[in-house]
């Protein structure tokens, strides 16, 4: 997705008519739509469901007696010392390679991945911010220095620095939630740039500045409180990419080691064994894609509901049916400056 | 001669950017300890006369700055080292690994290009159809999806049935051409849909919305107006417009492609660059990694220019500025 697209849909979601006659704030307004937005509830739902999961992850391997990584040799493994299916002997999805319990290996692999995908999106939002309002509000040189930062960041092949660093410092937590960050915080930090730029030259900005404000007063209370709408769908189509970039690391061995486990290094040591197998890929693979998907479905769904001008597609079916007697073709039915594409860009696809 | 210009420009910029990933590798290089680097290459039980011995052959016991001009000399002379644990030169890894990483990229570009631009057009054109909502379902799901992922799951559920019933045209493992086009594509097929599925999303959401915006512009409706056919307002005036959002991104695209070519190797076992680079990481060899390294950027760079060029052809205005 290009920068200017980002841009362009998070200046749209900042252009969102306030609607004050009603006397209900943005928040408010954008509550109430995305309540009634089937697919987000959804959504949220799951990610509620896939948190709980992950947080109760040692009490359900209590509950099944399989505590984390403990192998089961002889239940968990079949006479040629392949894994066991799906509720065989107790394993309610069956066992890995070494005879684990992969319903237990699934649970605590969510903890990584939701921890990773959070925190790396948090501090990339934080870092973003800050850079982004430093670099609109002061302009000038610091603007063109993180101007620089930011374009080579952007443009830097990860996969080459996520090598790179699994090499000289060795494969780590701290490491993995480094590299995710560092590639994320870019995107945000321009988008916040091209919102402060226009955000400081409004009067409320200037009436502050009369008062005596200082700028990272200005900054922090003034405009940022303005910024969060954009800020919190990006963040929020930011977690499935640091999902996806984590299991892909551990996938190729630059992530978590074994035995702890995370998504991709389940997936990975699963490879070997798909013709024999199917459950120790398939619910891995599964558990990953339910949650990258809900997690993109709801940033979605918040960007719809903060910006009423534009519609879902797969929400959109009353209003479709409205719109088909105009004639096919005809401008109503591209977006616009003021109504942009509904099915905009999320992150950039990792790897 | 605009175009010349900016070609020559571009092709400057690019040896800059090449040298200063080359120095980055060989920064890198001394980031470890000259002392575990030798200790690899002469064994764990060596003693410290055949590690120095190491270090000497090496000649890492020498300054920094004669160090880097040697490393300098050789890659001009187009000469990437040798493996630390085979002494195999790195060029030869390089052209024996090529084919399979060549066929999965050349292959997975296509299709990726293919499918996206054209699932994006006919989505746009038919906004609110029941092809625009499915495959704006498939976009969200394909968006989801870890490359490695896809691949699992073709293996899984393409792959292992398909040959359990005798079918036995997919395959996976590398197969060069010279087996017949029929053999190689069989094997080849699988890679593919793969590297393309992930994103031919990312260009089918980005196609359709481009598409859509350009569409709602006067200029189409002028277009309209003066009687042109429905499909030359769509690709002539349409179509090209849109593209140039598009063909920029795929500049920035090309470099997360590696990292998709390298997942696509590991899991169809192919044995490309990006599988011997992996494994080469696993093993700490050092040189096989700044070779591979810099192969890869050389072609990021490359295929930026050729990106550029195509993005300046499509759009005057950039020849210029």
């Amino acid at each position: 997705m290009s920068i200017t697209e980002l841009q362009f849909q998070a200046a749209a979601v900042q252009e969102a008519p306030a609607q004050a006659v009603e006397g209900r704030s943005q928040w408010q307004l954008t509550w109430r739509r995305l309540r009634s937005d089937k697919v987000a509830i959804a959504a949220v739902i799951v990610i509620v469901i896939m948190l709980a999961l992950a947080i109760a992850a040692p009490a359900i391997a209590s509950l099944v007696h399989h505590p984390a990584n403990t192998a089961y040799p002889i239940a968990g493994q079949d006479a040629a010392g392949n894994p066991v299916g799906p509720h065989t002997n107790g394993f309610w999805l069956g066992t890995d390679d070494v005879g684990r319990d992969l319903l237990v290996r699934i649970l605590y692999g969510a903890r990584i991945s939701l921890f990773v995908g959070i925190l790396t999106t948090l501090i990339a939002t934080v870092a973003g911010v800050t850079v982004g309002l430093m670099a609109g509000y002061f302009g000038g040189v610091i603007d063109s220095v993180l101007g620089r930062l930011t374009d080579a960041v952007l443009a830097f092949p990860y996969v080459l620095l996520a090598l790179a660093l699994a090499i000289v410092i060795g494969p780590s937590l701290t490491v993995i939630i480094g590299v995710i960050a560092f590639f994320s915080w870019a995107g945000i930090a321009r988008i916040v740039r091209g919102q402060t730029l226009s955000l400081k030259e409004k009067e409320y900005i200037e009436a502050a500045r009369s008062i005596g404000a200082g700028p990272f007063r200005i900054m922090f209370i003034d405009i940022l409180p303005n910024l969060l709408a954009p800020v919190l769908v990006l963040a929020t189509l930011y977690i499935p990419n640091a999902v996806v970039f984590e299991a892909t690391l551990s996938f190729l061995g630059l992530g978590i080691q074994p035995p702890t486990a995370s998504w991709g290094n389940i997936l990975s040591s699963a490879q070997p064994f798909y013709q024999v197998a199917w459950w120790y890929v398939v619910f891995p693979a599964l558990a990953l894609l339910v949650t990258t998907l809900a997690f993109n479905l709801l940033g979605d769904g918040i960007r719809d509901a903060m910006d009423p001008t534009t519609e879902r597609l797969l929400a959109g079916q009353k209003r479709n049916r409205r719109r088909s007697r105009r004639p096919r073709g005809v401008a109503i039915a591209g977006p616009s400056e003021e109504f942009p594409d509904p099915a905009r860009q999320p992150p950039p696809a990792v790897i | 001669m605009a175009l010349a210009r900016f070609l020559i420009r571009r092709v400057l910029t690019g040896i800059v950017v090449l040298w200063l990933i080359a120095t980055g590798a060989f920064l890198l290089f001394f980031a470890r300890p000259v002392q575990d680097v030798a200790r690899q290459l002469a064994g764990r039980n060596a003693t410290p006369a055949v590690i120095n011995q190491a270090i000497h052959d090496l000649g890492l016991d020498q300054p920094i700055a004669t160090q880097y001009w040697h490393f300098l000399d050789h890659l001009l002379h187009g000469d990437l080292g040798y493996s630390y644990f085979t002494q195999e030169s790195v060029n030869t890894m390089v052209k024996q690994d090529l084919p399979p990483t060549a066929s999965v990229v050349v292959g997975g570009v296509i299709l990726w290009l293919v499918v996206g631009l054209a699932v994006g057009i006919i989505s746009a054109t038919r906004a609110r159809s029941l092809f625009d909502r499915f495959s704006t379902v498939a976009v969200l799901v394909g968006l989801s999806m870890p490359t490695f992922v896809v691949g699992e799951f073709l293996l899984l559920i393409v792959f292992v049935p398909l040959n359990q019933h005798g079918f036995h045209w997919i395959q996976d493992q590398y197969v060069g051409p010279s087996q017949g086009l029929g053999v190689w594509s069989g094997h080849m097929i699988l890679p593919w849909i793969t590297l393309a599925a992930v994103q031919a999303a990312v260009y089918t959401r980005l196609m359709r919305g481009q598409l859509l915006s350009t569409l709602g512009e006067d200029y189409i409706r002028t277009a309209r107006a003066k009687g042109l056919s429905e499909r030359r307002v769509i690709f002539r005036h349409g179509v090209r417009s849109a593209l140039t959002p598009v063909v920029s991104q795929l500049g920035i695209d090309i470099g997360q492609l590696l990292g998709g070519v390298l997942v696509v190797e590991v899991v169809f076992g192919l044995g490309g660059l990006g599988q011997v680079a992996v494994e080469a990481i696993n093993t700490d060899n050092l040189p096989v990694i700044i070779g591979f390294t810099l192969v890869a950027s050389a072609f990021v760079v490359v295929a930026n220019i050729v990106v550029d060029l195509l993005y300046a052809v499509l759009d005057p205005r950039v020849r210029i500025s």
